[in-house]
Order: structure tokens, then C-alpha cells, then sequence
């Protein structure tokens, strides 16, 4: 809106005051990864631990480069994303539907209240030998164990989002002569957008505890296969490598979400 | 003069699972076409369901609201802009809902929002706008839909002092320019005094009509009357009505 057409020195060395101090943050950040990375590295180089036991940068490394070259490092992380990717965008257009139905209607949001708290309050892993005899020991077990962990948080988050809808704009689109619909379409759900997103936040988190947790009750590939294989073997060097991959496939599909935030929220 | 807006012995209870509150009793009124009326009265004293039952909102437990053949606009406390929207998209919300989002109706919204001075912040969203620019902008969506008599509740409160007396004064000639029957409901006496043309005077919960005056001034614009020597008498007047 202001154009500001000469910035002050005082405002440019301001500027350079931030940019200064979020460069140094970066530079420790890394240091402090690079500096983790090297102490393990040399205490299992020199057997100060046992790197049996403890693995090690390099054969982190060396595994996974194994598994690229035998082919199978992108048949587990295919199917564990695959999974993961499937049963969150279930879970999320599942559960912001049913959310919209409560809202609309009254009475199944009071009768179905009590059902939804003891369902959130239920651990999903309890009802592994129930999935697996629903939907047999293939990637759909998993998927459904991954929506069943995700839907509810998703449902209690939207409906949250869409109760706390201001009661004076409810008033002020009554006002005006809005019907339901509408109350819905131009007030309820824009106003509902940052529930929206820090609901995709929990998802995202969710989605892989349920793909993960899904692989350790039956898998035959996957991230959560490779973990479990790897400590029923004693391989740690495999658990660890699998765990790596774990990190960087989450802080990605963070990143992901964090983007879709920044483009659906384009005024603050 | 016509009468726009009727009330005959408008009583109003509230039940709820602490008991019943009667908020109305026997309410008898009516605004004429052209009039600025102010309702004042102590602070929770059924204020703002005596506006909700004239805008429709809330129906009456005895008596009867008549709006004659007129269309209202309601404006609230706070400007309730959404900030979602720029501020040209907020005064087109009415139209929207009333399914008269025609290019004639949107030039008519623009050119009201551009005659009284919110041009340059059409393409601005809410938060970038003043507390009175917010409040300009809250009146112009109400007169996009063009409605003959406006229904004001405390729309000034939230505002600053200083804020508070420009956008009344402001609010008052944009009402007086597009010629609109106007009814104030306000606790602030001073308020009412700068603006109206007839004041009633309401008691303690339940809340009832205890008095009703006719206020004439040589000047109309409300920071004038506030200026003139009739004004404290009034207050004086108003002030003990509301406090017996
Ligand atoms: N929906 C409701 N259910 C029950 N009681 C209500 C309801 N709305 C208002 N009341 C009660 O009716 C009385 C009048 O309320 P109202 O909001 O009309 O007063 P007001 O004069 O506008 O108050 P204020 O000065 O705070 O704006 C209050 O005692 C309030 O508690
Ligand atoms: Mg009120």
C-alpha cells in the first residue's frame, strides 16, 4: 500500500541486522548437524561404542547405497509413501466431509459426540488383528490403519474450527438474509482456513505414525518392514538407515504442507 | 410523514435453563420515513433484542414488530468485515446473498464506496484500513443493498473516543445525504443528543419506554450540536430519566 521511495540508513541497517542474524542462525544449525555427525562417526571409527550396536554415518550410508544398488531402496520408500500419501489425503477429505455433516446437523453432532471422544480416546494399534482379518495382510491393511489413526483428529480439529465461527458474523449474515448454505460457502469455511491447515499439520504426523505402525502388524515392504526386519535380524545399521530415510521423507512432506499454507493464505 | 417501522406492545422473554428474563415489556413505538430516531437506555437492558426483533431476527413473545413495506439494513457494533475479503468484496457480500450481484448493483456499491472516500481502499483488505475507515466501510455494505431504514446498534462503541466522534459525524451525513430513515440504539447519551431527531428514553430491565422527546437544533451536523448550549441541557434532562 505505502510506497516508500528512499528507505533510511537506519532502516537499511535494520534490514541487514535481521538478515545477518537469520544467516548466523543457519550456519550454527548446520554446524551443530555436522559437528553430531562427526562425533558419531569418530567414536564408532575408533570403538570408543560399539558401531555394531550404535551404526555409523558411513554405514548408514554404505546401506543404503546397497539398497539403491540392489534395487529395493525404492520399492520400500515407494511403498511406504505410497501408503502414507494415500491414507492421509483419505483421512483429510474423509474427515473434513463428515465434519461439514456434523456441523450442518445438530442433532448427529449431539448424538455422536459421546462416540467420537471414546473413539479418539481408543489406540487404533488394538484393533491390528481386526484389520488384518478385514482387509487381509496387503498395503490396503495399512492404508486403513493409517486413516483410522488420522480421521477422527481430523473430524474433532474441523468441527472445532467450524463451532468457533464468530457468533456476531453469524448474526450479521442473518442479518442479511443468508440461508444456510451460504453461512456455510462465504463465512464458515474461509473462516475455518487456519483450522484447515494446522489440521493438514496433524495429518501429516499422523498419516506416518499410522503407515509405520501399520508395517510393524503386517508388511512385506516398506520403511516400517525394513525397522522391523532390521531388529529381528540385528542389522542396526538397516534400522538406522530406514529411520534416515524416515526423517527426510517427513520433513519433506512437512515442507509440502508448509508451502500449500504460504499459497492458501496469501493475505498474513 | 409515513411510518416505516411499528412496534404495539412488544413484550420479549428469554427462556433458558436458568429461568425466564423478561427483556421487553409492552414496547409501543414507531419511526416515520425520514426520521433518526435514538433508543437510549442503561446497559443491559434489552437494547440490542429490541433492534433484533425490529430487523426480524428474533420473534416477539407477545405483541406485535411491522416493518410497513420497507427493506432494513442492520449494522452491528463492530464493522465484522471479513478479513478474507478486500474491502470492495465485503460491500458486495449483501448483494451476493441477496442474489443481486448484477454489474448495475456492484457499480451502484462502488460508486457510494468512492463518494465517500474509500476509493483508494477497495483492493485493500480490512486489516489495513483504520478503526473509522472499517466502520465507513461497514456502513457502505449496508447501503449496497439499498435499504430504506437502517438499524444501528451501538455501531460506534468500539471505537476510540476521538475515532468515535468523527465516524459519528460522518456516519450522520452519509444517513442524511442518502436520505435513510435511521434508528440508533446506544447507551451514550451524547451520542444520542448529536443525532437525533427523536429521541425515547428506556428503563431499567424489563425494559420499557419512560419517555420520548423531540429534539430540535438551529444545526443539524452532530459535531455542531455538540458545540451548542442546548446540548448539556438535554443531557441534564437525559440523564436523570435514565438514572431514576
Ligand atoms: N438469547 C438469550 N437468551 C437468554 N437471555 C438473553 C438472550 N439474549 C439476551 N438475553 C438477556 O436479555 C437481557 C437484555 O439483553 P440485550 O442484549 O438486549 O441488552 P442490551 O441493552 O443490548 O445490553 P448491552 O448494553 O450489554 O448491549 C439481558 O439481561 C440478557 O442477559
Ligand atoms: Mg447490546
Amino acid at each position: 500500500m505505502k510506497k516508500n521511495v528512499e528507505i533510511s540508513r537506519e532502516h537499511l541497517l535494520y534490514l541487514r541486522g535481521t538478515r545477518n542474524k537469520s544467516i548466523i542462525v543457519n550456519v550454527i544449525r548446520c554446524a551443530v548437524l555436522v559437528l553430531f555427525l562427526t562425533i558419531w562417526e569418530l567414536s564408532a571409527q575408533l570403538l570408543w561404542v560399539n558401531p555394531f550396536i550404535t551404526s555409523s554415518p558411513s554405514r548408514i550410508a554404505k546401506t543404503i547405497a546397497d539398497l539403491y544398488k540392489n534395487g529395493s531402496l525404492f520399492l520400500h520408500v515407494g511403498t511406504t509413501l505410497w501408503e502414507t500419501l494415500a491414507g492421509f489425503a483419505i483421512a483429510v477429505v474423509l474427515g473434513y466431509s463428515i465434519a461439514l455433516l456434523l456441523w450442518w446437523s445438530d442433532a448427529l453432532r449431539r448424538i455422536s459426540e459421546p462416540y467420537f471422544v471414546v473413539l479418539n480416546a481408543l489406540p487404533k494399534i488394538a484393533l491390528g488383528p481386526l484389520i488384518i482379518i478385514w482387509c487381509g495382510t496387503g498395503s490396503e491393511a495399512i492404508v486403513f490403519m493409517t486413516v483410522l489413526i488420522g480421521l477422527i483428529v481430523a473430524i474433532l480439529n474441523m468441527l472445532n474450527g467450524f463451532m468457533a465461527t464468530e457468533k456476531s458474523k453469524l448474526l450479521l449474515m442473518q442479518s442479511m438474509g443468508a440461508n444456510k448454505l451460504q453461512v456455510l460457502t462465504k463465512l464458515v469455511i474461509p473462516s475455518s482456513l487456519p483450522n484447515f491447515i494446522s489440521m493438514l499439520k496433524i495429518n501429516v504426523g499422523m498419516a506416518w505414525i499410522g503407515s509405520i505402525m501399520g508395517e510393524y502388524i503386517v508388511s512385506k515392504a516398506g520403511i516400517g518392514y525394513l525397522i522391523v526386519y532390521g531388529g529381528q535380524v540385528f542389522k542396526l545399521d538397516l534400522v538406522m538407515s530406514a529411520v534416515f530415510i524416515l526423517c527426510v521423507l517427513a520433513a519433506g512432506m512437512y515442507a509440502l504442507v508448509a508451502l500449500a499454507e504460504r499459497l492458501l493464505i496469501k493475505n498474513k | 410523514m409515513k411510518e416505516v417501522l411499528r412496534f404495539d406492545n412488544v413484550s420479549m422473554h428469554y427462556h433458558s435453563k436458568q429461568g425466564e428474563t423478561v427483556a421487553l415489556e409492552k414496547v409501543s413505538f414507531s419511526v416515520h420515513e425520514g426520521e433518526f430516531v435514538a433508543i437510549i437506555g442503561p446497559s443491559g437492558c434489552g437494547k440490542t433484542t429490541l433492534l433484533s426483533l425490529a430487523a426480524g431476527l428474533l420473534a416477539p413473545t407477545k405483541g406485535k414488530v411491522s416493518a410497513l413495506n420497507v427493506s432494513l439494513g442492520y449494522m452491528l457494533q463492530k464493522d465484522e468485515l471479513f478479513p478474507w475479503r478486500t474491502i470492495e468484496k465485503n460491500i458486495f457480500l449483501p448483494l451476493e446473498i441477496k442474489r443481486a450481484n448484477t454489474p448495475q448493483n456492484r457499480a451502484h456499491a462502488v460508486a457510494l464506496a468512492e463518494k465517500y472516500g474509500l476509493k483508494q481502499f477497495l483492493k485493500n483488505y480490512p486489516s489495513q484500513l483504520s478503526g473509522g475507515m472499517r466502520q465507513r466501510a461497514a456502513l457502505i455494505r449496508t447501503l449496497a443493498m439499498n435499504p430504506d431504514v437502517l438499524l444501528l446498534d451501538e455501531p460506534f462503541s468500539a471505537l476510540d473516543y476521538q475515532t468515535r466522534l468523527s465516524v459519528c459525524d460522518d456516519v450522520y451525513k452519509i444517513i442524511r445525504n442518502e436520505k435513510k430513515t435511521a434508528l440508533l440504539i446506544t447507551h451514550d447519551i451524547s451520542e444520542a443528543i448529536s443525532v437525533a431527531d427523536k429521541i425515547f428514553v428506556l428503563s431499567k430491565r424489563p425494559a420499557k419506554i419512560i419517555a420520548e422527546h423531540l429534539l430540535e437544533f438551529p444545526e443539524n451536523e452532530p459535531l455542531k450540536r455538540r458545540e451548542n448550549k442546548e446540548f448539556s441541557r438535554w443531557f441534564e434532562i437525559l440523564w436523570k430519566e435514565l438514572n431514576q
